[in-house]
């Protein structure tokens, strides 16, 4: 007796037609259609038309707007596992998929840490069950996020961890920076580091300045970023490793990578849209959805990420994304964990940049997809013949102010409530199925 | 020429310490491993050579343990005919810098031909062989250099396949605190082999790449056609996630097993100083494979050098002139070539 297996159920062909086709690979922006069998990018250009598509294909008319590969975000917070109350893989991922995201990687401060093998096996069976976005993870880059002892990235990368970093810390000590960085050089890894000294940042609740001498909280300096980077630029011209910023923030630190990429260092960084989009007055009364690690900082740092951004010198935007329950925030400024969500605002959000004229969409674009991709070493984010039917459809110049009360995030600390913005994302697809659809009333 | 109470170069050996491969040229290199090869074929009890060094004085003064290279270096000696005595000064119980030259001194006076000194600091027994009058054999210090440990390797390969020269040698493991990697490094590359180092970026030393030598991080690559397999030892503190995240990464990527031997070439020879961690940088059968392994032979061939390096030094003593006229019978002709 055998057994026969149900057969795959294939999903009809989709052609999406009618779209504004943005692709930063290509450097593509014209209207045009896209054809997609079995989850891939089978075709798409000017000449793809109602008239032009296979016949047993689903259809849908874009209505002109912007279809773009869907958002790579390098850096989120899933709370899985370990604290679900907060979010867990599958709200995130339906928070992923109303604001664009169709891959994001998670860090390893998970409870327990994501620092072996286990762990790594454990998110990759956790996101195969989840089929709104595509997860990855970071893994620990030391044991325990201890910054002691080096993790087994040979075993955890051939796992699936695209890049090791210890999340919301950095590695203080530079003998073991210096070997994290040498020993990820073996196999050529990626090493992601929150750029913060630590006993400069210690206790320190907001950017140090006026505003936190007027509010009495203790400051974190913007030389406590820079100072981190700089070490860390020494270590990784010694090692020749692939070294990540994670959320730069301050002037300085953009003027020590564009130095550092100038003399040739493989080094890459990203912002979360807080850095371009708020300042320190964002504080104001202690408002604790303005608490963030690194902290708002001045206006003059804000300017200069925006237009680190728009030059390059920032290769990506991620969400940053730092799901809080309700009794993180709501306790006295000092007190409160740092941290907002970012999911469902990193697109209307980062569009700020291009409705005001600082840089071209499709430059936008790249840091929101085939930059951080094209870091992470995934074949996603680009539109492209042959690549995963990853994509975002988005209404570019709706105007609305955001509703937090609307997030599928579980957690719900945002600094951008009722902020009016422009841009809504109306379908996301992974893998050609769709895995949102704005409600078309709304 | 007349030899003295002191020892001093020889023309068959121009040199009055044995402190690295580094201070060596290719001929002088050749004449060690021809000299050592007719000791290895030499029988234990041969009378001729037992009558070479007899009323000279070999110390053996060890600051770091060492039961293989001690032993090796002792009966070398007593087959010699040397009196041989053994002193174990453990680290502990020793004071650095002045004292160490406080022992030389003291030992000094009791006028040892050959002084064979292991210590655990890098450039330790060069200042020490600055301070006495025998000759200086190093046999270990610190990162630095084992040159005995690199001739008899180096033997052990031309006693297999007949030469060095032209072989692709691949060293794999802990090189960056290997002094056998070092010294191996140089007499392969001075004597025409090309070699190849794979290790974790955290087990090389910096600049490696300009000793000489191809680097890989990759053992599968590294490996390719291969004559050759050096594997090194990784000492246990070592692989706790200061230099290696743990035992099971570091076999799975740097360990020595038959697959990864597979890309060597087939009849690739395996080598290994010794004393091995099975399971760690190499796999328990491998090691005991009599087709390939010569582990043992590294062994032999160890007393074979270290008889040839104490003859070569104490040349001047026992009258050597240069001329060959000297040298034992038994020497000339019993060796292969």
């Amino acid at each position: 007796m055998t057994l026969q297996r149900p057969p795959k159920r294939q999903l009809r062909p989709l052609a999406l037609v009618n779209a504004r086709l943005v692709d930063p690979v290509s450097k593509r922006d014209e209207i045009g259609g896209l054809l997609v069998d079995d989850g891939i990018i089978r075709d798409l250009g000017p000449q793809i038309g109602r008239a032009h598509v296979p016949e047993e294909a689903e259809i849908i008319d874009c209505g002109g707007h912007v279809l773009a590969p869907g958002l790579v975000d390098m850096r989120v917070q899933l709370r899985e596992p370990g604290e679900e109350h907060q979010e867990t893989i599958e709200t995130g991922s339906l928070a992923a998929a109303a604001g664009g995201v169709t891959s994001m990687v998670c860090l390893p401060n998970t409870d327990p840490i994501i620092d072996d093998v286990a762990g790594v096996e454990f998110i990759a069976r956790r996101a195969r069950e989840t089929k709104r976005a595509k997860i990855y993870c970071y893994g620990a880059l030391t044991k325990g996020l201890e910054g002691k002892d080096i993790v087994e990235m040979g075993l955890l990368h051939q796992s699936g961890a695209l890049g090791f970093t210890d999340a919301l810390t950095a590695v203080a000590d530079a003998q073991v920076m210096r070997r994290a960085l040498s020993y990820a050089r073996t196999f050529d890894l990626l090493v992601v580091q929150h750029p913060e000294e630590p006993r400069l940042a210690a206790g320190g609740a907001m950017n140090n300045g006026e505003l936190a001498s007027r509010l009495g909280l203790s400051g974190i300096p913007t030389c406590a970023e820079v100072m981190m980077i700089e070490r860390d630029l020494h270590l990784v011209r010694m090692s020749g490793a692939r070294y990540h910023v994670a959320h730069v923030s301050t002037a300085a630190a953009v003027e020590k990578i564009r130095q550092a990429k100038q003399e040739g260092l493989r080094v890459t960084c990203d912002t979360a849209p807080p850095y371009f989009s708020l300042n320190e007055a964002e504080v104001g009364d202690y408002r604790t959805f303005a608490k963030l690690s690194p902290p708002l900082r001045g206006e003059a740092d804000r300017r200069a990420i925006a237009a680190a951004v728009a030059e390059g010198v920032i290769d990506s935007i991620a969400s940053d994304h730092a799901p809080l329950d309700v009794e993180s925030k709501r306790v006295p400024f000092a007190q409160a964990v740092p941290g907002v969500i970012g999911l469902e605002t990193l697109l209307p959000v980062s569009l700020e940049l291009y409705h005001k004229g600082q840089m071209p969409l499709i430059d936008l674009v790249r840091c929101l997809t085939s930059r951080p991709a094209d870091i992470l070493g995934l074949p996603q984010g680009r539109l492209a013949k042959g690549a995963p039917a990853d994509m975002v459809l988005f209404d570019i110049d709706r105007p609305h102010r955001i509703d937090v009360a609307k997030f599928r995030s579980k957690s719900k600390n945002s600094p951008y409530d009722a902020r009016p913005v422009q841009g809504k994302v109306l379908k996301t697809f992974v893998d050609g199925r769709i895995v949102f659809a704005a409600d078309t009333h709304a | 020429m007349t030899s003295t109470q002191t020892s001093r170069p020889s023309a068959f050996f121009p040199h009055r310490h044995l402190l690295g491969i580094e201070a060596l040229n290719p001929s002088e290199i050749s004449r060690l491993l021809d000299l050592a090869n007719r000791y290895a074929d030499l029988p234990k009890d041969d009378e001729q050579a037992r009558r070479l060094l007899r009323g000279r004085t070999v110390m053996n003064l060890f600051f770091e343990d060492s039961t293989r290279t001690r032993t090796s270096f002792e009966v070398a000696a007593l087959r010699l005919g040397a009196d041989v005595i053994n002193m174990s000064v453990g680290t502990s119980s020793i004071k650095k810098g002045e004292t160490l030259l406080d022992t030389a001194m003291t030992l000094n006076a009791m006028k040892p031909d050959v002084l064979v000194v292991r210590h655990g600091d890098s450039g330790a027994v060069n200042l020490l062989s600055q301070k006495v009058d025998g000759s200086v054999i190093n046999a270990g210090d610190g990162r630095h250099e084992h040159p005995t440990q690199a001739l008899l390797d180096a033997l052990t390969i031309r006693r297999r396949l007949g030469h060095l020269d032209g072989l692709l040698v691949a060293i794999c493991g802990d090189v960056l605190h290997s002094r056998v990697a070092r010294s191996n490094i140089l007499l392969l590359t001075k004597m025409g082999a090309r070699v190849r180092v794979i290790a974790p970026t955290t087990l090389l030393p910096g600049s490696i790449d300009r000793f000489g030598v191809e680097v890989f991080t990759d053992m599968r690559k590294g490996l390719k056609d291969v004559d050759i397999v050096m594997m090194l030892r990784l000492q246990l503190e070592r692989m706790q996630g200061a230099y290696v995240p743990s035992v099971r990464e570091y076999f799975h990527f740097f360990g020595l097993d038959y697959e990864k031997l597979s890309l060597a070439k087939p009849n690739a020879l395996i080598m290994h100083p010794g004393p091995m961690n099975r399971g760690v940088e190499i796999d328990s059968e491998v090691a005991d494979d009599i087709n390939r392994s010569v582990i043992r032979e590294q062994v032999e061939m160890g007393v074979a050098v270290r008889m040839a390096c104490l003859d070569a030094l104490t040349r001047p003593l026992t009258g050597y002139n240069g001329s060959g006229q000297n040298e034992p019978a038994d020497l000339q002709n019993g060796g292969r070539s």
